[in-house]
């Protein structure tokens, strides 16, 4: 078998390498798939966890957590398209518009 | 009378003051001065009734009450009037004497601008005397007490464009509201013994445990001469009546000679049960009195502006009548009371005259030689000044001199022998200062020059240096008769005003000692009918005989060689001490107000006030900026430090949610 804290610390790195990108990087298109890359970390930690207690709750709120990562990319990569247009660019720091 | 019209007395000065106060301004002077006029002689003509009804019935009081004002648990307070005789006499002299002022101000102030509101507030002045003087309850007579107060404040403030004027009011509010001091806590301590204000229960209370002695009573006897000491202008309290002077003459006659200043004597006839208690009480009184009395003779009779003196002379007087409540002659007290008003508002009115005559001079040395240019003045006024300098037949002789009797008769007080005579010393003082100003202003060469009067800047009769004064009446005039009517009937009342209270020893009746012996008499009182008479002829001959050496004293210096005390006494260490007053207001300046100001400016203002009130203020602001400036970086308008944010509060929670769990797990 393989020992639950294996999955559990892939799931960690995961989830650590998607707040890493999350924060640094400046494409966009690479800060939605950091945030889908979060999002997948924990989908595996649930199912770790739903394996070893032998229940289906923590798949079922997988089933939850895809459909809400789908929405959101849906919705976001619309947001992108939108700003792409306007602002013919995909860095992060060039979209501040808002600020002082 | 049907005791409900008893409301009738202090609501009908009040509603003069309305009328007055608010459309006023508007109508022309003979309105102002009928409204004011009309609802002073009703009053008059209120109490011309009730003194036939109280009489002819025997009433020995009259009283009415309302539904609750102040209605707890602890106290009950209720506003309500009552008259017995000593308020009769009271009542007679405020509304009769005020309403004789008030003719007379018609035409002393005819010229004068603000006509309107001088007449407003002397209305707003009646009423509260009444209220005081009517009231039953100790509560309802220190709002007479207040507002009488108020009142001398806003009359003597009345040429407000002086600044002396307005510094003389306020400190007449001033130093009164510290004699109010001692008066609210004596309420307080009279609350906490007996639960109620109300004259009937509080007195009867005392009455009715013959145990009560001393103790609490002394304190709150005390503390109620500390409030009459500031109304009544005795000492430590005396130095706002001098300054009062500011204000017009009709006000020094009506408030400060006449009617408010005795309020602190009535304040203490009418609690004479709670004085009667404490012996100790009594005599400190009657040491206040008499010291008053001869320090202020002292000082009046080197004064020479002509109202200073009879201001001097007041509180000299008001010592008199402190020093027989003092003796428990109560009614010798409110004798003098009477005599007193009748005199002084007499002599206050003449002054004025003689000051309108010269056209706003008050300096007698200035004067001089007026007896033959304004003769009914001079006549009225030599009426008052024989009354109060004690000689017989005139008013002042006879409640004066039963004042002395009273004190050298009452053995009680160890020092009655020594008050007799400090009282004797001063009526001889009294005699002379009083003749002193009837010859330097009356007699004598003219030391005015016609021509200049009333152009110069000494004209304290106005307000202001005002050069298109209507004053310019060339020469020395009489008074028209709108203010020599009143003048006449007051050195009438001089003259046979003492004759009610002409004593046994004299062939007399008494009348005014018997009318008040059911208000007085409740044990205490001193001796009367054992006391032998001649004793008592030969101490009225003795008190004759000093105010016949005053005026002799004031005729050699001021008649016949004039001038010669004048030269004796400039450069002279005990004149200069005493022309400046002793050095009480100095030392007052130094002693008091100048800490209280500092202590006021540089700890309360600045430290207290700017310091921590102010920077409370200040900082809660600091606080509101800073927590703003630190939030306005989480709204940067870059979308990764958005990122980072929401990183971070994830983070937080995520801690919290781990830290709680563990916590209670672990428990």
């Amino acid at each position: 078998m393989v020992p639950i804290y294996a999955y559990l610390i892939l799931a960690a790195v995961l989830f650590t390498i998607g707040i890493a990108s999350f924060l640094f990087k400046r494409n966009i298109i690479t800060v939605f798939m950091s945030i889908e890359l979060m999002l997948n970390a924990v989908n595996l930690t649930f199912v770790a966890f739903s394996h070893v207690h032998k229940a289906v709750h923590g798949q079922i709120f997988v089933f939850f957590v895809m459909v809400v990562a789908a929405a959101e990319a849906a919705v976001g990569l619309a947001i992108i398209i939108a700003i792409f247009r306007t602002r013919q660019t995909l860095d992060v720091d060039r979209i501040n518009l808002l600020k002082n | 009378m049907p005791s409900h019209l008893l409301w009738l007395f202090p609501l009908l000065p009040f509603i003069g003051f309305v009328l007055n106060g608010t459309i006023g301004r508007k109508l022309p002077r003979a309105a102002v001065a009928g409204i004011a006029l009309l609802f002073t002689a009703i009053p008059a003509l209120l109490w011309v009734w009730l003194w036939f009804s109280m009489r002819s019935q025997e009433i020995l009081q009259l009283s009415t009450t309302s539904r609750a004002w102040i209605e707890t648990s602890a106290l009950t307070v209720r506003f309500a009037l009552s008259v017995d005789h000593l308020t009769l006499i009271m009542l007679g002299v405020v509304t009769c004497v005020g309403f004789l002022i008030h003719i007379y101000s018609t035409g002393y102030m005819a010229e004068e601008e603000g006509y309107w509101r001088f007449f407003a507030y002397l209305n707003l002045f009646m009423f509260f005397m009444l209220v005081l003087v009517l009231s039953a309850n100790f509560l309802l007579l220190f709002v007479g007490w207040e507002g009488v107060g108020l009142a001398s404040y806003l009359l003597i403030g009345f040429y407000w464009k002086k600044p002396s004027a307005n510094n003389a009011g306020r400190k007449a509010f001033v130093v009164n509201r510290v004699g109010d001091f001692g008066f609210l806590l004596a309420m307080f301590l009279i609350i906490n013994h007996f639960g109620s204000l109300s004259f009937t229960e509080v007195f009867g209370a005392i009455t009715s445990h013959p145990e009560l002695h001393g103790g609490f009573l002394t304190a709150i006897a005390l503390l109620l001469l500390v409030g009459a000491a500031g109304k009544s202008a005795q000492i430590p309290l005396y130095v706002w009546l001098p300054d009062a002077m500011e204000g017009p003459t009709p006000v020094s006659a009506l408030i400060h000679a006449a009617t408010m200043v005795t309020a602190g004597v009535y304040l203490v006839a009418r609690s004479h049960v709670l004085f009667d208690r404490s012996p100790f009480a009594l005599g400190v009184v009657a040491i206040i009195g008499a010291v008053t009395a001869l320090f202020a003779a002292t000082i009046g009779a080197v004064q020479n502006d002509i109202k200073r003196v009879l201001a001097y002379s007041t509180i000299s007087q008001l010592g008199y009548m402190f020093l027989g409540c003092g003796v428990a002659a109560y009614s010798a007290a409110i004798f003098h009371v009477m005599t007193h008003a009748f005199f002084k508002a007499l002599l206050f009115l003449a002054a004025g005259s003689v000051i309108h005559a010269l056209s706003g001079e008050q300096d007698m040395r200035l004067m001089g030689g007026l007896r033959k240019r304004i003769p009914i003045t001079f006549w009225t006024m030599t009426a008052g000044v024989i009354a109060i300098a004690g000689i017989w037949p005139f008013a002042g002789f006879f409640s004066k001199d039963e004042i002395l009797w009273q004190t050298f008769s009452h053995t009680e007080n160890p020092l009655h022998y020594l008050l007799w005579a400090v009282g004797l010393i001063t009526a001889g003082l009294t005699s002379f200062y009083m003749f002193r100003l009837w010859f330097k202003t009356f007699f004598g060469e003219e030391r005015f020059d016609e021509h200049a009067l009333g152009h110069h800047g000494t004209s304290a009769h106005h307000g202001e240096d005002d050069q298109a004064s209507a004053h310019h009446h060339h020469g020395v005039h009489e008074s028209p008769w709108v203010m020599l009517g009143p003048l006449v009937i007051l050195a009438v009342l001089s003259v046979i005003g003492g004759w009610v209270g002409v004593p046994a020893a004299q062939f007399g009746h008494d009348e005014i000692g018997h009318f008040l012996a059911p208000v007085f008499a409740s044990g205490g009182e001193a001796v009367e009918a054992t006391a032998s008479h001649g004793t008592e002829l030969a101490l009225a001959t003795i008190s004759l005989l000093t105010a016949l050496i005053g005026f002799f004293a004031a005729y050699t210096f001021y008649y016949k060689k004039p001038g010669t005390l004048g030269a004796k006494a400039t450069g002279n260490p005990l004149y200069r001490l005493v022309s400046s007053k002793y050095y009480v207001d100095e030392i007052y300046q130094f002693a008091i107000v100048m800490p209280i100001m500092v202590t006021s400016r540089l700890v309360l203002a600045t430290l207290i006030d700017g310091g921590i009130i102010d920077g409370s203020g200040t900082f809660a602001a600091f606080l509101t900026r800073l927590a703003g400036n630190g939030t306005r970086r989480m709204q940067s308008g870059n979308i990764r430090s958005y990122a980072g944010w929401l990183a971070a509060g994830a983070a937080l929670v995520i801690l919290l949610m781990t830290f709680t769990a563990l916590a209670q797990h672990l428990k």
